[in-house]
């Protein structure tokens, strides 16, 4: 069973609804206890980084002990945001600092939000990325985003580079919408349930 | 360079009446040529870069239909899914994301009700509220456009430019712009205006109301600065309407999500 974490971010059911699709069984669910024996954790998120104060508070320990007895981990947006040192659009707000770096606002030059379809440019040697095409589109809604760090497994260019996806052995985080990204982004979702 | 850019989005729309798409709609292979969930999952396939099903329905008998054909058209639908048409509270628009929408569109009841805006971005976040705009600006210099509603038959008595500033500042996501004295003209859209509202806020705005052929779109994306386009009927008459369509734009020098 995969637990998805529900700490009141947008975008859980069209997660849920994905994996289903793929024969998945998935669970919404904020309960430390749930997440604790869960096979794979997915972490979706839409909206403020403050957001994670309430994922801190309540699920924080039980979401890094999963992770230290290497238990697949999923973060997509904010929830990849999450597992940086910290964001820019909530400075009080403490991220889980399993990459480094902090994430921080598009600049000036160019419209934020950054919304819609762009491409990804994937590394080679990635177990999320495994079987999708260089080059390939996936969709974007954000206006915060993360630094490009030795884990970045794919960038995308907007504003400057940044990173569209990190990987460190269990721990996965995607800044796109692998649920909004049509068959590449099913590829994406179905490489993580099949680890 | 042309590949490294956000792409334009070509959004194919459904108007829906009583869970039925009502618009001439041609899809051959169509066991049921009104079916919103059928209809919606044939243009993803076919390119689309996003689907918007607007309900036209007035009766709310027809509102709880509405409910159900987002819940089924959601269901195998994974690229960004609006839905719009009566939408006047937090309540309303919660429903529609418990049925599986990732955004959804206000039109008149913000005009009425501006903090409805806020009240939906705070809970749903900003990327899951477009502000749909209907102007008609008949021979008016575009910053004195009109907003109006009611399929443009009721002015508002706002300039489009200042709403357009004040829906951006509440929190939506993205400004849906339609111009009244185009839609169902195929005569184009309105770049004029588009790119009047594109250069007055930093969300993007998707142009609408008036597309007949890709030279339009084209012109749009050039001249109206539009982030996206929106077409309902043009996309009606095949499924490789929008990968054409998107050819002939990618030879235009336009950025564009293809192949699929």
């Amino acid at each position: 069973m995969i637990a998805i974490v529900d700490y009141g971010a947008g975008n859980i059911r069209s997660v849920k609804k994905a994996l289903e699709h793929l024969g998945v069984e998935a669970q919404v669910t904020a309960d430390p206890q749930v997440i604790a024996a869960a096979e794979k954790i997915v972490m979706p998120g839409v909206g403020h980084f403050c957001r994670c104060d309430v994922l801190n508070k309540n699920l924080r320990e039980s979401i890094l002990g999963a992770i230290s007895r290497g238990v697949p981990f999923l973060g997509i947006c904010v929830g990849m945001q999450w597992l940086f040192g910290g964001s820019t659009e909530a400075p009080e707000t403490c991220g889980a600092n399993l990459f480094p770096g902090e994430c921080s606002r598009f600049p000036a030059e160019v419209k934020s939000p950054h919304v819609g379809w762009n491409r990804i440019h994937i590394h080679n040697g990635s177990k999320l990325m495994r079987g999708v095409e260089n080059g390939a589109f996936v969709y974007y809604t954000h206006s915060y985003r993360a630094p490009v760090v030795t884990e970045t497994i794919a960038s995308t260019e907007y504003g400057g580079v940044f990173s569209a996806a990190v990987e460190n052995g269990n721990v996965f985080g995607v800044q796109f919408h692998p649920e909004k990204s049509g068959p590449t982004g099913l590829k994406i979702l179905e490489n993580f349930c099949g680890l | 360079m042309a590949s490294e850019q956000l792409t334009k989005r070509i959004i194919a729309c459904l108007d829906v009446d009583a869970g039925r798409v009502v618009k001439g709609v041609q899809f051959q292979q169509l066991r049921d040529a009104g079916d919103p969930a059928e209809l919606a999952l044939l243009h993803a396939e076919a390119g689309a870069d996003e689907i918007v099903l607007l309900d036209i329905t007035a009766t709310s008998e027809g509102r709880k239909t509405l409910v159900d054909t987002v819940r089924r058209a959601a269901k195998h639908l994974f690229i960004p899914f609006t839905v719009g048409g009566g939408i006047r509270s937090l309540q309303d628009a919660g429903s529609i994301f418990d049925a599986g929408a990732d955004k959804i569109t206000i039109n008149s009841a913000a005009l009425a009700n501006p903090a409805l805006i806020e009240e939906i971005a705070s809970r749903f976040g900003s990327q899951a509220v477009i502000v749909a705009i209907d102007v008609k600006r008949g021979e008016a210099d575009a910053p004195e456009a009109e907003v109006c509603v009611a399929g443009g038959r009721k002015p508002t008595g706002r300039k489009t430019l200042e709403w357009a500033r004040e829906a951006e500042r509440r929190g939506a996501g993205e400004i849906l712009l339609t111009s009244m004295d185009r839609d169902g003209t195929k005569l184009g859209f309105d770049c004029e205006l588009t790119a009047a509202v594109a250069e007055t806020v930093s969300i993007p705005v998707i142009a609408s109301g008036g597309a007949g052929n890709a030279t339009h779109f084209v012109e749009v994306f050039q001249h109206g600065k539009a982030d996206a386009a929106l077409a309902a009927s043009i996309f009606h008459f095949g499924t490789h309407a929008v990968a054409e369509l998107k050819q002939t734009l990618l030879q235009a020098g336009i950025p564009m999500r293809w192949p699929c």
